[in-house]
């Protein structure tokens, strides 16, 4: 073996299964989560109780922080799904997702209430009222994606109207009027379904990832996506339209929206046009940047993004739980979000990577020389 | 060290997982020097460089240079630029935003106060002194692309550089523009600097260069003073096997039983464009290979561009086999079995986050329909199928596109539109950039394919490529096809008349 064989071989072993781990997109969101595990399990193990409890309808539940975490991150991760479909054909971000989460939210209430904001009865059956939000939400995508795709404005810039339009746009569909919505049966979606002891937004999560991942699988979005994200002018000479792909995009981002929105009303049955899903479109964002995919867009990665969406709310919580002043959770995230983008930057992981290889470089020449003696 | 060497590289190695991409390679320059880095893709030169200018740190081996007692060891390009080691890309690195003078001390200004006068009057003299047109307080945008590089060249001699390193530096350039900046070599030459010279033209390399260091596969083959090694000899060493293939290319074509008089494969009349060039007629029968050649800018490019819908047409009847048919778009094109491998690879041709195999059957897959997509079973059988069929060089089939020299990138494209099986294949410059060995392979698949039938239009800034492959050439002047070659019309001499205009004999 000559001397610089001999200085390749550790290189290889380490580039093996260390280097693999780090260079794999689902390894920073899964290192996160397992930080915030053990972080749990260290301060308070009582942290990963679930109980079964009688609610107050009378039938059990299942809970604890576990429960509210997966229950409380369904809005984040459905809203996931899009911003990471806009993000890897478009090269940015829709910002105006907490604001058309209003207006979808709006539009629910609307239909079900018609003109009287405390009604008896619900005026339209939920389903129509669904309905409606998503035509209403994928409109509002639609919008977005016309400004971004056709007039080739920065999706920052073109979804920031509605960013800051979108709220006022929501109290104006109900005449600036708070509706509540007395039948319980409303609530079941962003609440329990009798008998059922899991909250019913987990299952709508699930459905919509399960729809994504057929989606990925039986068409060619992910292809398309991509390639118009890393190089329009070539994917336009292969025969693909730029436009319309990022255009599709917002409308399914509209789509997520709408999902969204509708859990949010049904959750306490009105809504607060001015609360309503505040600054939820920084964590979504975040979930995407944090599993790992280029906000310059590109290539992406579904499951990352995902599980960025969950890490993201199991933090929140955690913070919540350690009761820490609400005011104060930004700053505790802003840190958190700091280290873990710093982390999840290739230039560190190369220095992960190197880094290893120097311990494994220096642990094989201590043995050669013991093997010497 | 050698006396008279300003650098001297000794048993330079170089590892990437699972390649060898330098293994005890030397390379010596001298005082004054052009010196010729030679070798095909992925021999290692860019390698070579990368290392000399401390983008990869060296896995073996030493450097000494000139007024240093000790090997040195270069951490990163500000360390090289240090050292006396200035590079100038392919790629212009400069900012065109800002004035010539700018580009030519930006970052090498001392404290915070900047004399606008003095730079801009020393910048006046050095390019007077370098003879480079180009005045001060210009923005660099507003010069041609070689008055770009050669004040990218007068920023690195302005650093007192005594290593110059030009990496392809002609590629983009004309004729005349490489003329000035071959008298700049000259010009620093005789200053004493050692110039590396790294490109893949060979008549270019045989005007300004002393000698030639080849390197075949990360080894080096020798290195040779320019009168003791010629050109056949140079590309026998650069492939490492005796050369004659590119004489016989045309032999084994057989353009008799092309039917001229049936219906054209593809036929065009009056076909208007919107990028500057005339109303033009254009038919290609099966089996045949014709061209579009002119000088850049004579709207060659953009003839076939509007024929593959790449840009909008405004005007003029398009028939497929004798039937009219209408293409806006490139998927018009693409249906009617026109495959168009573009001009610049980076910018139209690649995907490059992508993988190969996803580059590969992107178009395919985009004629199959967006609800539709191949199993990867399939889309992986496609991929190996072709990377065999053009010996593409890649780790495997998921290593992004992007990391592959530029030869096996083209050949990725090629690979792209050949398992999207067209009737008619255009092909703008595929062999531009890349090395001699993979052009005598494109030359030859295009034969092959029009010797089964396939119709092929191929354009190249190389006439004795076009000579060698096509049997009808299209001339063209400033947008307008301005006359025909085929036969014993097909030789330089004619080609250059007609490509000139009516006067010269």
């Amino acid at each position: 073996m000559t001397e610089s064989q001999k200085q390749l071989q550790p290189k290889k072993s380490a580039k093996g299964f260390f280097g693999k781990l780090i260079q794999n997109q689902l390894f920073i969101p899964i290192a996160a989560l397992l930080i915030l595990v053990i972080f749990n399990l260290i301060a308070d193990p009582s942290f990963f109780k679930i109980s079964l409890d009688e609610s107050s309808e009378g039938f059990l539940v299942l809970s604890g922080y576990l429960i509210t975490i997966i229950d409380n991150a369904s809005e984040l991760a459905i809203l996931a799904i899009g911003m990471t479909l806009v993000t890897a054909a478009s090269g940015g971000q829709d910002i105006s997702v907490g604001s058309t989460i209003a207006i979808a939210g709006s539009v629910v209430l609307r239909v079900l209430c018609g003109t009287d904001s405390r009604p008896d009865q619900m005026k339209a059956p939920i389903i129509v009222a669904f309905i409606v939000c998503v035509l209403v939400s994928a409109l509002f995508g639609a919008f977005n994606g016309m400004l971004v795709a056709y007039f080739k404005i920065q999706p920052m810039v073109a979804t920031l109207i509605l960013f800051t339009a979108g709220r006022s746009i929501a109290a104006w569909i109900n005449n600036n009027e708070l509706p509540i919505i007395s039948d319980p049966s409303f609530g079941y979606y962003g609440n329990f379904i009798p008998g059922i002891p899991l909250p019913t937004p987990v299952f709508i999560a699930a459905v919509c990832m399960i729809v994504i991942a057929l989606v990925l699988k039986f068409t060619n979005l992910r292809l398309y996506a991509q390639s118009v994200g890393i190089n329009p002018s070539s994917s336009r000479l292969n025969g693909i339209n730029p436009q319309v792909i990022k255009f599709l995009t917002f409308v399914i981002l509209g789509i997520c929206v709408a999902v969204a929105g509708f859990i949010k009303v049904s959750r306490l049955s009105t809504i607060n046009y001015s609360v309503v899903a505040k600054d939820i479109e920084m964590d979504v964002i975040l979930a995407v940047a944090l599993g790992g995919n280029a906000l310059s867009g590109g290539k992406f990665n579904m499951t990352a993004s995902i599980l960025g969406a969950y890490v993201i709310q199991f933090l929140t919580t955690t913070l919540f739980k350690f009761k820490v002043n609400s005011a104060a959770i930004s700053a505790y995230k802003a840190v958190v979000v700091i280290i873990l983008v710093v982390l999840s930057a290739p230039i560190v992981r190369n220095k992960l990577i190197e880094l290893k290889n120097k311990i494994s470089r220096s642990k094989a020449n201590t043995q050669v020389g013991k093997e010497g003696v | 060290m050698e006396k008279g060497a300003v650098l001297e590289m000794r048993g330079i190695c170089k590892y990437f997982p699972g390649v060898r991409a330098l293994e005890g390679v030397d390379f010596t320059l001298r005082e004054g020097e052009i010196h010729a880095l030679m070798g095909e893709n992925g021999a290692g030169k860019s390698t070579l460089i990368k290392v000399l200018t401390g983008v990869y740190p060296k896995d073996g081996g030493t450097i000494n240079l000139a007024g240093h007692d000790h090997p040195v060891n270069i951490r990163s390009p500000q360390e090289a630029q240090n050292s006396g080691i200035a590079t100038v890309y392919q790629e212009i690195t400069l900012c065109p935003n800002l004035t010539v003078a700018e580009n030519m001390y930006i970052g090498r200004t001392k404290g915070n106060l900047t004399n606008w006068k003095k730079i801009n009057a020393d910048a006046a003299r050095l390019l007077d002194e370098l003879g480079i047109p180009a005045m001060a307080q210009q923005q660099l945008g507003s010069c041609s692309i070689a008055v770009q590089q050669m004040v990218a060249i007068a920023r690195a001699v302005d650093m007192d550089c005594k290593v110059l390193i030009l990496d392809e530096p002609t590629s983009s350039l004309d004729e005349q523009e490489v003329e000035k900046l071959f008298r700049l070599m000259r010009d620093l030459k005789q200053k004493g600097v050692g110039i590396i010279f790294v490109t893949h033209f060979l008549e270019q390399v045989y005007e300004v260069c002393d000698r030639i260091t080849v390197l075949r596969d990360g080894m080096l083959v020798g290195e040779y003073i320019i009168e003791d090694l010629p050109r056949v000899q140079l590309v026998s060493k650069m492939l490492g096997k005796d050369f004659d293939d590119m004489a016989d290319i045309k032999s084994e074509s057989d353009t008799d039983n092309i039917d001229y008089n049936g219906t054209p494969v593809y036929e065009a009349k009056d076909l208007t464009g919107t990028t500057g060039i005339k109303p033009f007629d254009f038919e290609i029968h099966k089996g045949e290979v014709n061209g579009f050649t002119g000088l850049l800018g004579s709207g060659r490019s953009e003839c076939v561009r509007a024929i593959f819908g790449a840009d909008k047409t405004a005007g003029g009847t398009v028939k497929i086999n004798g039937k009219n048919v209408k293409i806006n778009k490139p998927l018009d094109a693409m249906k009617n079995g026109i495959s168009y491998l573009p001009e610049d690879r980076k910018l139209d041709g690649i995907v490059g986050d992508l993988s190969v195999r996803d580059n590969i059957i992107l178009a395919l897959q985009v004629m199959k329909g967006f609800f539709r997509p191949f199993t990867k079973a399939q889309a992986e059988a496609f991929a190996d199928e072709y990377i065999k069929l053009l010996s593409i060089k890649t780790a495997s089939s998921d290593t992004p596109v992007k990391s592959l020299s530029g030869g096996n990138q083209q050949k990725v494209i090629l690979a792209r539109w050949l398992l999207a099986n067209p009737v008619y294949l255009i092909l703008d410059e595929p062999t531009r950039g890349i090395d001699i060995g993979t052009k005598v392979e494109i030359q030859k698949l295009v034969l092959k394919l029009a010797a089964e039938g396939k119709s092929v239009t191929f354009i190249s800034s190389e006439i004795d490529e076009m000579i060698r492959t096509c049997s009808r050439l299209i001339v063209m002047r400033d947008g307008k096809v301005v006359g025909e070659l085929k036969g014993d019309d097909l030789n330089q001499n004619k080609i250059m008349a007609t490509i000139a205009g009516g006067e010269s004999k």
